[in-house]
């Protein structure tokens, strides 16, 4: 009977030892959630008097005197846009070549090695892409690629507005340019991931029926692994709007809208990162943090939207 | 014939591109970590590691710094791994049936992309305006935000891995269910959940953006976490960007400890998941 009352009592300690257990990391994982939740209070208390005070126009007006203390987003949010848009049009492509090279044509030996090397490529950090970018990509884009833009493309004459102006080294093609070799590594180890999901069959019965190596890549294996590709390039968006450091360095911090990619602008982020700590007027903090907001809602929209085309992809091939 | 020809070379001329995508992302790699070498190491002596970081036109070194750096990177992680590891453990050990697990997973996976400059933004809302000023544990909060996404993910992918047969076995001897986590499914995935926590690590160590508005920066040493310390990002930030020579060496000194130390974490903690014989996924 004492052995039974032992029994019971341990059994009764370690119950409560494993309630408390499993609360504590109930907890934690609805922490997460609450982050998310608390990151967006936080943010719209904070910029509250700016879109108070300014209301819809902050979006469209681009005057940004904080002396005369009248703000309006227009030129960091479409720098933003801009820059991210470059960063794809230079790192979709080359993305997925990489893609293509690491799962249908490179020997399997060398596989890992490679990939390993690109994903690298991601570790290091952003603050070592700006300083590479202002002092050994812009001196190059001055000398050497914004000239030959402006002598060839400037020319032009529907997009020769784009190229036109001297050439600074520094600026929203810069920019766009760093941004695109940031974002390289997450496009391509998504994208191999992805198409390693791809059935040998599949393959296979397109090769057994003629196909060149590049039919089967387009025909079979982008078809198959659609969802996923398109996640993630947005995932890479996503990374490519938020990005401050490397930007920041290189983007030349002009509140002014210009047509032309080779003048100097500035996204939300560069602007936070060069302004904030240096804005003491209240209004001027306000409108900072509103912009910090419109770029969190905008990633949250792009990087749900990729999660979710992911999730998409894997609930299909069932891996 | 003509078509076959035009197919072939369609072919090799697409595969040529896909051999040329990567040799120039590789070729990025190898271009950064070469102007690293050949402007940073001139910028590497005993100065740089004893000395703290100089007024312009004097010499100096980056001791503040690195020391700023290790401290705010450690408090980060010992507050943001232990968050990490319990909710990774929700979703892998408890969550299954768990309505709420799928929503934890993807707005965990969101954070971790997130942009951490509003990271330092939340922070800065949350800590520096109601303690008044800027300080080094504002700063290290806000890599654990950072940190806190990573070990969710790792922990919960590697306690996955861990075969249910192993925690089965236990149950039969009746342990009670905290016991089987914490003495079975730990001990099987230890390499991988300290793969999850030095790529952490990795992660935040180069972050410059949310210390801007936390940790800021300071010219001299401190070791007080309730004071503005002297980080190696925001230094070599302030220090690239200034007109003066000596700075700009010791910015591009700070640049190559920071990325070869980042390089070396990620490569040995892709080294010892592989020894554990499971992928990092990161």
């Amino acid at each position: 009977m004492a052995d039974f009352a032992l029994t019971r009592r341990f059994a009764g300690r370690s119950s409560i030892a494993d309630a408390a257990f499993k609360a504590s990391t109930w907890c934690f994982a609805v922490l997460v959630l609450v982050l998310l939740g608390a990151v967006i209070i936080a943010l719209i208390d904070g910029a509250l008097m700016a879109l108070e005070r300014f209301g819809p126009s902050f979006v469209i007006t681009e005057t940004w005197n904080p002396v005369r203390e009248t703000f309006g987003g227009r030129a960091p949010m479409l720098g933003t846009l801009i820059t991210s848009a470059i960063a794809m049009l230079f790192g979709i492509p080359i993305s997925f070549g990489i893609a293509v090279f690491l799962t249908q044509l490179c020997p399997v030996w060398a596989r890992r090695p490679l990939g390993v090397g690109i994903e690298l490529l991601a570790g290091i950090p952003s603050i070592i892409y700006g300083i590479w970018g202002l002092f050994v990509l812009a001196p190059y884009m001055q000398a050497h690629v914004q000239p030959l833009l402006i002598d060839t493309l400037g020319a032009l004459p529907l997009i020769g507005p784009l190229f036109a102006g001297p050439p600074l080294g520094i600026g929203m093609l810069t920019a766009g340019f760093i941004l695109g070799i940031m974002v390289l590594p997450f496009i391509a180890s998504i994208m191999r991931d992805v198409f390693d999901t791809v059935p040998s069959m599949l393959k296979e019965s397109a090769y057994g029926l003629g196909a060149t190596t590049w039919e089967v890549v387009w025909n079979v294996v982008l078809p198959y692994t659609r969802v996923g590709v398109v996640g993630g390039i947005m995932l890479g968006l996503g990374r490519a709007l938020g990005e401050t450091m490397a930007v920041t360095f290189v983007i030349g911090n002009a509140h002014h809208l210009s047509v032309s990619l080779l003048a100097p602008g500035t996204t939300i982020s560069a602007a936070l990162a060069n302004e904030f700590t240096e804005a003491v007027e209240d209004i001027y903090q306000s409108s900072l943090i509103a912009l910090g907001l419109i770029l969190f809602v905008i990633t949250l929209i792009v990087l749900s939207a990729a999660k979710y085309m992911l999730i998409r992809l894997q609930s299909r091939t069932g891996t | 014939m003509t078509r076959y020809r035009r197919r072939r070379l369609a072919n090799s001329m697409l595969l040529a591109f896909a051999l040329g995508a990567t040799v120039i992302g590789l070729f990025w790699l190898v271009a950064i970590l070469a102007t690293l070498l050949f402007n940073g190491l001139t910028a590497i002596n005993l100065a740089l590691f004893v000395e703290t970081t100089p007024p312009p036109g004097s010499a100096g070194g980056l001791a503040n710094a690195i020391v700023g750096s290790v401290i705010m990177t450690g408090v980060g992680v010992l507050i943001g791994a232990p968050v990490g590891l319990l909710a990774g453990t929700f979703l892998a050990e408890y969550g299954h049936y768990s309505r709420i697990s799928p929503i934890v997973r993807f707005i965990n996976d969101v954070l971790l992309s997130a942009p951490s400059i509003i990271v330092g933004l939340f922070v800065y809302q949350l800590m520096v305006i109601r303690m008044g000023h800027f300080s080094a544990i504002a700063g290290a909060v806000s890599l654990a935000i950072i940190v806190i996404p990573v070990v969710v993910r790792t922990t919960e992918d590697m306690l996955n891995l861990v075969p249910n047969s192993l925690r089965e076995a236990a149950f039969a001897l009746g342990a009670p269910k905290w016991k089987v986590v914490v003495m079975v499914s730990y001990r099987a995935a230890v390499q991988g959940l300290v793969t999850g926590i030095l790529l952490a690590i990795a992660r935040i160590s180069g972050e410059t953006a949310p210390l801007l508005f936390t940790a800021l920066n300071n010219q001299f040493w401190s070791l007080n976490l309730d004071a503005p310390m002297a980080n190696l990002p925001v230094v070599i930030f302030q220090f690239a960007l200034s007109p003066y020579e000596d700075w700009q060496r010791l910015a591009w000194g700070g640049a190559l400890l920071i990325t070869f130390a980042i390089l070396g974490l990620n490569i040995g903690a892709r080294a010892l998941a592989a020894r554990g014989g499971m992928r990092t996924g990161a």
